[in-house]
């Protein structure tokens, strides 16, 4: 009898604990659903008065006049979004196989918690640097000698600032992606004569290609959706840009500087929240699409 | 004849603190098989990567003694690693293809070394996919992703990857401890085949094996060497203690 009790408490108690954890799933599951819809319920206002593609593609944005084109907003966050991811790439790459190829093991040693005190550095800490240091030297050097007068708060800066903030949390990832090839794979291959670089060039860059894509297309997600470090120092004037060293004004930075102000103009807070909604959609666009790439190389290699 | 290919002479690996490989002292006999055997974690699997240097990967290894190969050392000479390497296939315990397709995996030591055309390379993937009977069931794949083979015929594609850039040693590392026993005894046929123009090498801890394809045994036991010797010698007539306790756990 006592016996009985036990076990069923047992199994009631291990009921119970799986109910929650279906919950807690269900709760990560629902949440980012639910978001999505309440941007569209928001925004749909909007989008009943206007067509998605004329907003998106327009490039007045005079909310006065009741027009919100969105145009110029989502060109800065491309361009600050590619410009960062292109000077990223490259130190992200060349610093992960340096220390996973090359490097003595107590460097990596050294470098992991590095990396990721330089990944938990508060954005705003990001921003400001950018203010001191980014921003006058565009200003001040770089502008000039482009033969410019510019203040420095502009795209490039913006890009700067989000290519370091990037470069941590790809690095990361792209340490763990090196890690994970087999040590066999890189002794096959110099064992048939190829060279240290030959071997990254060849076996290692094409059996990471995965690992390095998802790392660039988590990183490019995080970098589009950006907000207070490149708002500090991309100028935020709404016109759209035409060089590296112009200001820009990205989506994030349009949503964090308006919400909750001027709301009394009609259809604004709807407008806001298409924005809020775009940015949703393009992230998500980007994870697909490095999903499919890594199911693709996953398929050929 | 009895020629010898490799020498090892007063050997000794250390990885950090630790001592793997003590003093070892060997000769391997050209163009025949031998076989290193032991208990696992006796440092045989060291001994094999020493000889190609593979241990140069290992941050803490340190190497000293000499590896006579046709009388060069191949530890202190300014040859070329990778010239070095080129002289030895390895084929792992485990197959692991290239990320690349059956074809370029077999050309990829003859592409890196700058070899081509690719008339050229057709003609040579084609011939070491013979050597190692797998043409026959790749041919109308060539360009289909390595991994996309049985694992006794991805072994057979590491070997003949390793064959392509003409080696005249072959290192196996318990070559055939992840086939079943058709591939298995496909490689170890191989084996006996290839030794006509290969000095081969295989680490394994198969008694049964050893046996049956050995010409040259060496028993290692805690990172020494304990004997060697002709493969007849070694099992009827074995002098050392520990060889005599490590045999007797044999089966037949």
């Amino acid at each position: 009898m006592r016996k009985m009790q036990v076990r069923l408490s047992r199994a009631m108690r291990n009921n119970i604990h799986g109910f929650w954890m279906v919950i807690c799933l269900a709760l990560v599951i629902i949440l980012p659903v639910t978001m999505a819809a309440g941007l569209y319920w928001k925004s749909s206002v909007l989008l009943h008065e206007n067509s998605l593609l004329s907003l998106v593609f327009s490039k007045e944005w005079k909310p006065i006049s009741g027009q919100f084109g969105f145009y110029p907003f989502i060109i800065s966050s491309v361009w600050v979004t590619m410009a960062a991811l292109l000077f990223a790439a490259p130190i992200c790459l060349l610093t992960s196989i340096h220390l996973t190829q090359y490097a003595k093991r107590w460097v990596l040693k050294v470098m992991h918690p590095v990396i990721d005190i330089l990944a938990g550095i508060p954005s705003v800490i990001f921003g400001l640097w950018g203010i001191l240091v980014v921003v006058p030297f565009i200003g001040n050097y770089l502008g000039p000698w482009l033969g410019k007068q510019v203040s420095g708060y502009s795209i490039l800066a913006g890009a700067i600032v989000l290519a370091i903030m990037i470069i941590p949390f790809v690095l990361n990832i792209l340490i763990e992606v090196f890690k994970n090839i087999p040590d066999e794979l890189t002794e096959a291959s110099l064992s048939v004569g190829a060279t240290r670089w030959q071997t990254v060039k060849f076996v290692l860059l094409k059996k990471g290609m995965p690992g390095i894509v998802a790392a660039f297309g988590l990183g490019m997600s995080r970098a589009f959706g950006e907000t207070i470090a490149v708002l500090m120092v991309v100028g935020n004037v709404t016109r759209i840009p035409t060089g590296l060293i112009q200001p820009g004004y990205p989506l994030p930075a349009l949503i964090a500087n308006n919400y909750g102000e001027m709301m009394s103009i009609p259809l604004y807070d709807s407008a806001l929240m298409l924005s809020a909604l775009i940015l949703f959609v393009v992230v998500l666009i980007f994870n697909l699409i490095s999903r499919y790439i890594i199911i693709q190389c996953d398929e050929k290699c | 004849m009895n020629s010898t290919k490799i020498h090892l002479s007063k050997l000794d690996l250390h990885y950090g603190k630790q001592h793997i490989l003590k003093n070892i002292e060997s000769e391997i006999p050209e163009k025949k098989i031998t076989v290193i055997l032991g208990p696992s974690g006796c440092g045989k699997t060291s001994l094999l990567r020493c000889m190609n240097r593979l241990t140069d990967l290992h941050p803490d290894a340190h190497l000293s003694g000499k590896i006579l190969i046709d009388g060069t050392d191949i530890l202190s000479s300014n040859e070329d690693i990778t010239n070095i390497r080129k002289m030895m296939g390895l084929l792992a315990q485990r197959p692991y293809p290239l990320p690349m397709n059956i074809f370029n995996n077999v050309a990829y030591g003859l592409r890196i070394s700058g070899r081509k055309k690719k008339k050229y390379l057709h003609h040579r993937v084609e011939h070491y996919l013979k050597l190692v009977n797998l043409w026959d069931e790749v041919k109308d794949r060539l360009h289909d992703p390595a991994v996309a083979l049985s694992i006794g015929q991805q072994q057979r594609l590491c070997l003949a990857r390793g064959l392509a850039v003409d080696p005249q040693i072959i290192l196996a590392d318990e070559p055939t401890s992840a086939l079943d026993p058709q591939s298995s005894q496909a490689i170890e046929e191989k084996f006996m085949e290839l030794k006509e123009a290969y000095t081969i090498v295989i680490v394994t801890h198969i008694l049964r094996q050893a046996k049956r394809i050995a010409d040259y045994v060496i028993f290692m036991y805690m990172g020494e060497v304990i004997e060697q010797g002709p493969v007849n010698e070694f099992f009827e007539n074995p002098k050392q203690e520990k060889t005599k306790e490590y045999l007797k756990g044999m089966f037949y």
